[in-house]
C-alpha cells in the first residue's frame, strides 16, 4: 500500500493559525498529507493536535478566526484554498463531503429523514435535465443509482423535464436505495421518521446516506464513531470500509482511538501539536512505529487479548499551542530528545515504502 | 456477610415521564430494572456496558444521589436506600464518587485548597484551618500535585491534573468505597494510563474498594477484578475478570468483546455484527431485554422471567440466559435450571 501513483487529494505546508484573545494559536504548522484513490486514510492524534482543524481546512469550513498563512490544498490539480466560497459549497457537494461527530447537532429535529434526504437529490440540478444528466457518470457514481436514473429516464422518454411531484418521487426512490447502502432496515418507514426518533447508529448512518446523496470521491468523516457505542462503532466503521469498495469512495477518518484506525484504515498519519510526525501503511505503522511519540502511543493502549499489569504513560502534558516548543514539538516530553531537536524542526522524511518520519533520529 | 461491602439487592430506579396538561405519568424509563450485586471489600469491581444501559444510574442510584425506586443497597449492612439524614451523612462520607468531566466537576470559582478543605469541614474531619490545609496540601502530594497547586483555579489546570483534583476531593473525607464513573473518558490516551495507575496506587495504600464504572472495554480490563456487564437496565452477566473477557457465556457480553477494536491491524479478526441498536428503556422487550438483538433466540427468551444460571467459570460467575451456546458453531444447549 506504498504510495501509488496519482494521489486524489493533497496537502501540501498547510499553516494555520487562530487568533484569540490570549493570542495566535498555532494550530498546523506545514501538514503535508495524501489521500490517494480507494484508500482510507486515518488521522490519528490527541485533542489538540490539529486533525480536526485539517479536516476543516480541506472542507472549507475554518471558523472567522482561522487564517491560513501558507500552503495549498490539491484536488483534481487545483488549489481549494484559492477557490471562492460558492465554488467550495460545490466541492463539498460532489467533491469531499463531510460527516461529523454528532448526527444529532446536524439533522434538522423539525424536518422528516425523508425531506432532509430527498433535498439532497432535489438541489442536485443536473439530475434533473437530461442534457447534464449524462455527465454525473463520471467519477464516483453508484451504479445503482445510476442505472436507477436511466430507468428512470427511458421510462419518461419525451419530456425533457419532469415534474415536480415526479422528481419528489424520483428522489423518494433515491432516498430508499441509499437508505438501503448504507445498510438501514425498513428504509419506507426511516424517512416518515424525525431524527428524534432515531438511535445514535441510525443517525449517523443517515448522516452517511446524505453525504453519499452527493457521490462524492473522498469522504471526511470526523470522529463519527466517538458517540456511539462500541458494538454499533463496529457496523459504522465495517460501513465505511463496505464503500470504499461498494462505490469506490476514499475516507479521511478522523479518530482519536489507534485500535479503530487499525482496524479500518489502509494507512494512518500521526499526528501531534499541529504536526504530522508519522505517515505509513497501517501495518508498517504498527509493525515497526519509528518516531518516539507514535511508540509511546501504542504503549499507552490497552489490548483486550494481551492483558497488562502496566500501562505506559507519556510524561507531560500536551503544549499550548499559542506558545508551541521550538523546534521539534515534541521534544519536551520525547525520552530521545537531543540538542538539535530544541532548536531545528525536523523535516519529514521518507525512509522507504512511503513511511513517513519527522524526526531528527532518522 | 463479613466480607461484602457493598450489597445491592433488586435495585429499581425508574425515572417517571410526564405528559399532558396535568402531567400525569404515561410511563417510566426503567434505567436500572432489578440488579443484584456485591463487591467484597479491597477488589474492584468493574461496570461495563452501552451508553443508556444504566450504569451510571446504578452508580449514583447505590450512594442515594438518585433516590432509587426500589430495593436494598446494604452499605456495611447499612441500608442506604432507608438511611436518615444522619445516617446518610455518615455514609457519604465513607462512600466517595469521582465524575466523568472534571470540567464540570470543579467549582470554577474556588481554589483548589477550599475546594478540598470544604468537604472535610463538613463532616468535621478537622478542627482549625491550618490542620485543613495542612490535610489538603498532603493529599496534593498524594495525586501527584504539589503545594503550590493550592491556591490555584480549575481553569489553571489540564484534564488530567482536574481528574487528580477530583480524586484528591474524594479522598478528603477518608472514604472506605469509591465509586469512579467513567474518570478517565474525558482524558487522552496518553495521559489517561497515568491517572489510572494512581487510582490502582491508592487503592493498595489505603485499601479502597472501588467500582469502576466505563464504556471502554479496554480500560475495565486493566482496572477490575471482577466484571459486571449491564444491558438495558440489568445486569446480564458478571464474573471474575479474565473468565468474563475470555470466556463470555451471555451472547451480548460475547459481541460486545468481539466489537472491541484491537491494535494489531495484522490480528485477522473474523467480523461478528451484532444487528441493531440498543432498545428503548421505556419500552424493554419480554423475557430476555436482549432477544431482539440476540441471533440465538429461541421462544423461550421471548417471555417470563430471565433468572440468572451458574456460568462455567467458578462460584461467581452468574449468566443471565437460558442457553450455553458455543459461539463458534452456533449451537446451544439448555442450562441446568439453577435451585
Amino acid at each position: 500500500m506504498a504510495a501509488k501513483g496519482e494521489s486524489l487529494l493533497e496537502t501540501r505546508d498547510l499553516t494555520v493559525n487562530f487568533h484569540t484573545y490570549r493570542g495566535e494559536v498555532k494550530a498546523l504548522d506545514h501538514v503535508q498529507l495524501s489521500l490517494y484513490p480507494h484508500e482510507v486514510l486515518a488521522l490519528v492524534g490527541e485533542s489538540g493536535c490539529g486533525k480536526s482543524v485539517t479536516a476543516l481546512t480541506i472542507l472549507g469550513l475554518l471558523p472567522g478566526n482561522a487564517h491560513v498563512l501558507e500552503g495549498q490544498i490539491l484536488y483534481k490539480g487545483e488549489d481549494l484554498l484559492k477557490k471562492s466560497p460558492e465554488q467550495m459549497q460545490e466541492i463539498r457537494a460532489e467533491g469531499i463531503a463531510a460527516i461529523f461527530q454528532d448526527p444529532m447537532t446536524f439533522l434538522n429535529p423539525v424536518l422528516t429523514v425523508g425531506v432532509q434526504l430527498k433535498e439532497a437529490f432535489l438541489v442536485q440540478k443536473h439530475l434533473w435535465t437530461a442534457q447534464t444528466r449524462d455527465k454525473s457518470a463520471t467519477g464516483a457514481v453508484d451504479a445503482q443509482i445510476r442505472g436507477f436514473l436511466l430507468e428512470k429516464e427511458t421510462e419518461k422518454e419525451g419530456s425533457k423535464r419532469e415534474s415536480g411531484r415526479d422528481r419528489e418521487k424520483i428522489a423518494e426512490e433515491l432516498s430508499k436505495d441509499i437508505l438501503k447502502l448504507v445498510r438501514l432496515a425498513d428504509p419506507e418507514r426511516i424517512l416518515t421518521q424525525y431524527p428524534h426518533e432515531l438511535s445514535g447508529g441510525m443517525r449517523q448512518r443517515c448522516m452517511i446516506a446524505m453525504a453519499l446523496a452527493r457521490r462524492p470521491s473522498i469522504i471526511v468523516a470526523d470522529e463519527i464513531t466517538t458517540a456511539l457505542d462500541v458494538t454499533v462503532q463496529a457496523q459504522i466503521l465495517t460501513l465505511l470500509k463496505e464503500l470504499r469498495d461498494t462505490i469506490d469512495a476514499s475516507s479521511i477518518l478522523i479518530t482519536h482511538d489507534l485500535s479503530v484506525a487499525a482496524e479500518t484504515a489502509d494507512r494512518i498519519a500521526v499526528m501531534y501539536a499541529g504536526h504530522v510526525v508519522e505517515v505509513a501503511s497501517t501495518i508498517e505503522l504498527f509493525r515497526k512505529p519509528l518516531h518516539p511519540y507514535t511508540q509511546l502511543l501504542m504503549k499507552c493502549i490497552p489490548d483486550v487479548r494481551k492483558p497488562v499489569t502496566h500501562l505506559e504513560s507519556i510524561s507531560g502534558t500536551v503544549p499550548d499551542l499559542i506558545d508551541p516548543p521550538t523546534g521539534c514539538r515534541f521534544h519536551p516530553r520525547c525520552p530521545f530528545a537531543m540538542e538539535v531537536c530544541k532548536t531545528t524542526k525536523p523535516v519529514l522524511k521518507d525512509i522507504g515504502n512511503g513511511h513517513l518520519v519527522h524526526c531528527h533520529l532518522f | 456477610m463479613p466480607d461484602e461491602i457493598l450489597v445491592v439487592k433488586d435495585l429499581k430506579t425508574w425515572f417517571p415521564i410526564k405528559a399532558g396538561l396535568l402531567q400525569k405519568t404515561v410511563g417510566h424509563v426503567r434505567a436500572v430494572d432489578g440488579v443484584d450485586l456485591e463487591v467484597k471489600k479491597g477488589e474492584t469491581f468493574g461496570l461495563v456496558g452501552e451508553s443508556g444501559s444504566g450504569k451510571t444510574t446504578l452508580g449514583k442510584s447505590v450512594l442515594r444521589l438518585i433516590k432509587p425506586t426500589d430495593g436494598q443497597v446494604y452499605f456495611d449492612s447499612i441500608d442506604v436506600t432507608k438511611a436518615t439524614k444522619k445516617e446518610l451523612m455518615l455514609l457519604r462520607r465513607r462512600m466517595q464518587i469521582i465524575f466523568q468531566d472534571p470540567y464540570a466537576s470543579l467549582d470554577p470559582r474556588q481554589t483548589v485548597g477550599s475546594t478540598l478543605v470544604e468537604p472535610m469541614r463538613l463532616h468535621k474531619l478537622v478542627s482549625t484551618k491550618s490542620e485543613a490545609m495542612k490535610r489538603a496540601k498532603e493529599l496534593l502530594l498524594r495525586v501527584g500535585l504539589n503545594e503550590e497547586h493550592l491556591f490555584r483555579f480549575p481553569h489553571e489546570f489540564s484534564g488530567g491534573q482536574r481528574q487528580r483534583i477530583a480524586v484528591a476531593r474524594a479522598l478528603a473525607v477518608d472514604p472506605d468505597f469509591i465509586i469512579l464513573d467513567e474518570p478517565t473518558s474525558f482524558l487522552d490516551v496518553s495521559v489517561q494510563a497515568q491517572v489510572l495507575d494512581l487510582l490502582k496506587q491508592l487503592q493498595k495504600e489505603l485499601g479502597l474498594t472501588y467500582v469502576f464504572i466505563s464504556h471502554n472495554l479496554s480500560v475495565v480490563q486493566y482496572m477490575s477484578d471482577r466484571v459486571g456487564v449491564m444491558y438495558l437496565g440489568k445486569l446480564v452477566e458478571d464474573a471474575e475478570r479474565d473468565v468474563l473477557y475470555k470466556y463470555p457465556e451471555h451472547p451480548y457480553s460475547y459481541f460486545l468483546m468481539e466489537a472491541i477494536p484491537v491494535p494489531d491491524p495484522e490480528y485477522k479478526k473474523v467480523p461478528k455484527l451484532l444487528s441493531g441498536d440498543v432498545p428503548s428503556p421505556v419500552n424493554i422487550p419480554p423475557g430476555c431485554r436482549f432477544n431482539p438483538r440476540c441471533p440465538y433466540a429461541t421462544d423461550k427468551c421471548r417471555s417470563g422471567d430471565m433468572p440468572f444460571y451458574t456460568g462455567s467459570g467458578g462460584s461467581y460467575h452468574r449468566v443471565a440466559c437460558h442457553y450455553k451456546v458455543d459461539f463458534d458453531s452456533g449451537s446451544e444447549v439448555l442450562r441446568p435450571q439453577m435451585n
